[in-house]
């Protein structure tokens, strides 16, 4: 059950379907679909689609061309391949940097509220020692001490993103494990890990998997902030990276700024989207 | 409890709280690779005998645990170590150009309030009306915006390509202005990195303040209010908005890192001379005590913002005091 959305969504009725069909009515939603779609198919596929290698180095400050769609940048190679090559990365990272806080957040957070008492008061106020902590300078602290590398940034990311998740699931604990069902499985002589994994934490899911696409959203923005500052992975390219190196050419490649930005902005707000239709969708009481 | 009661007690958990940021970052320097000195004397290399007097005098030869003591005293002392690059103390430079941040952000925040609350209360007035779709859809697109791009893309369209504002920088240093002159070059300095700052933090009040009113129209008070033969706007903003600022003020609250982060991008964009550029500068030239010094600093004004938050709260709230 802790399975990816579509599956749950071909059950012939259910809540998933409900869901699905409510989604579908949303013109919103279907807007970002259809741009997240084509943002995983971009990603995917990226060494296909682009019409130049990562190396291939030409004139540089071309404006947008028939040879090159998007221009060039300062060093001669082009925007367009570049920004294909990008939507890899930031998928990779927001998809990463997800999986990572959803795991602890969700561990974390189902022990809180399964068992309450002092484990509950402990791990809460980690968590809100963590909330308070401002953390795009503490990423930036790490990741300068610690290095730029992709994987780092994914962790970083994660270890700090994780409370929120926390939250939301200790809060659906909470109120879930008071359920007959959960009695009844514990009567039955189901250990608590059973329960928590088995019965209490797929009814739990549906606010986790609206926050996991937001989640996405703020890990990929957050990686593109740290990089236009500076701190990208010089081995990968990234929107962030690109939108620093145009910092400094702006009077003569304005084209150097603004579509990797563009491509930053439709990525992020197609899952706000995505995320925002489905927090209606699964949530019956509207 | 009385309110002052209250206040002191809010007062007493700043200290643990910045305890615990300058503990996280004493770990994280001793857990990073190489020697804790590397990050005081930087990639250029010291001779032995620097090195040496060094570890002796930051105590390196102690117990972890006694070196995190005598860390945490000497932050708690306002001492933040001194900038690898201009050997200038650290909360010095912070402290001059904390300010101009300040500056930005009151302004924009001032903004962002006063707009998002007004359009938040607009588009719960009539719900899912084409006027609250087409400002939900706006609210969301507000925050999905990358603070840094938005700014870049206001300096091409109005800096460069109208050429009605001024792109860099906080004043017109080469003219010199003084007085109200001076005011006025600031203010048109401000206009492009306030606008940026704004759009993006617009959204988040403006769906606050929705969903917020959005459960107090349904209320007891709001239908007497109506029943009284109230007008609308008047039931609205006197009645309703009033209550409905509560969770608003809070989740803002907690959404001054966020906004300080925002405001650190966007003056790197606008090269307004504030901590972001600080910060810009601090992490090309690799200069970790000011990263670090920066982290403590901004730890301890969201520490001390979020108790003014709590107070404001508790005046607002009565109902909190006593809990």
């Amino acid at each position: 059950m802790s399975m990816s959305l579509p599956v749950s969504m071909s059950v012939p009725a259910g809540p998933g379907r409900r869901a699905w069909r409510r989604l579908r009515r949303q013109k919103t939603a279907v807007f970002g679909m259809a741009v997240t779609t084509v943002f995983l198919l971009t990603a995917i596929l990226a060494p296909a689609l682009a019409p130049y290698g990562l190396l291939d180095i030409g004139r540089s400050f071309v404006p947008p061309s028939a040879t090159h769609w998007l221009g060039t940048d300062s060093l001669g190679s082009d925007v367009l391949s570049n920004i294909i090559f990008g939507a890899r990365t930031s998928l990779i990272v927001g998809v990463f940097a997800m999986v990572t806080s959803s795991v602890i957040g969700i561990t974390l957070g189902s022990i809180a509220g399964y068992f309450g008492g002092w484990v509950d008061d402990a791990l809460m106020r980690v968590t809100e020692l963590f909330q308070i902590l401002p953390q795009f300078f503490l990423a930036i602290v790490i990741v300068a001490l610690f290095g730029s590398s992709i994987w780092n940034i994914v962790l970083v990311i994660g270890i700090l993103a994780w409370p929120v998740t926390a939250r939301l699931i200790r809060a659906e604990f909470l109120t879930l494990k008071r359920r007959d069902f959960v009695e009844a499985a514990r009567s039955l002589g189901m250990s608590n890990r059973d329960i928590i994994i088995r019965e209490i934490l797929p009814n739990a899911l549906p606010p986790i998997i609206v926050n996991g696409t937001l989640q996405i959203s703020g890990a990929i923005l957050l990686e593109t902030s740290l990089a236009f500052l500076g701190l990208g992975d010089p081995n990968v390219m990234s929107w962030g990276t690109m939108l620093h190196n145009a910092q400094e050419f702006f009077n003569r490649a304005w084209w150097m700024a603004a579509f990797p930005g563009l491509a930053l902005f439709l990525a992020t707000l197609s899952l706000n989207l995505i995320g925002d239709a489905l927090n209606d969708a699964l949530n019956p009481k509207r | 409890m009385s309110l002052l009661v209250f206040v002191i007690r809010r007062l007493l958990y700043i200290v643990p709280l910045l305890v615990c940021a300058v503990t996280v970052i004493f770990f994280l320097v001793h857990a990073a690779p190489g020697d804790p000195v590397d990050y005081i004397i930087g990639e250029a290399g010291a001779d032995s005998e620097v090195v040496a007097r060094l570890r002796a005098e930051m105590g390196l030869d102690q117990p972890l645990l006694v070196q995190l003591w005598r860390y945490v005293l000497q932050v708690l002392s306002g001492n933040l170590g001194y900038s690898l690059v201009s050997s200038a103390p650290v909360l010095d430079l912070i402290l001059e150009r904390f300010p101009a941040t300040l500056l930005l952000m009151a302004s924009q925040y001032t903004l962002s309030a006063i707009l998002g609350v007004l359009l938040g209360v607009l588009a719960a007035r009539r719900p899912n009306s084409p006027v609250d779709t087409a400002l939900t859809f706006l609210s969301l697109t507000s925050f999905s915006l990358p603070i840094f791009w938005l700014g870049q893309m206001m300096i091409l369209a109005f800096g460069y390509h109208l050429n009605w504002f001024p792109i860099q920088g906080m004043s017109n240093l080469r003219e010199g202005y003084t007085g109200w002159r001076y005011a006025l070059d600031l203010a048109h300095h401000m206009v492009l990195p306030v606008a940026t700052l704004t759009i993006f933090n617009l959204g988040l009040i403006m769906r606050l303040t929705r969903a917020s009113m959005l459960q107090v129209v349904g209320q007891d008070y709001v239908k007497v209010a109506y029943a009284k033969g109230h007008s609308e706007r008047t039931v609205l903003l006197r009645h309703a908005l009033r209550n409905a600022l509560l969770p608003v003020v809070t989740v803002v609250g907690l959404e001054i890192p966020g906004l300080i982060a925002g405001a650190v991008l966007a003056e790197t964009v606008f090269a307004w001379p504030g901590l972001g550029r600080l910060t810009f500068d601090a992490i090309n030239s690799r200069d970790y005590p000011l990263l670090m010094g920066m982290f403590i600093f901004i730890s301890f004004f969201v520490i001390v913002a979020n108790l003014l938050v709590d107070i404001i709260y508790g005046l607002l709230d009565p109902r909190i005091r006593y809990q």
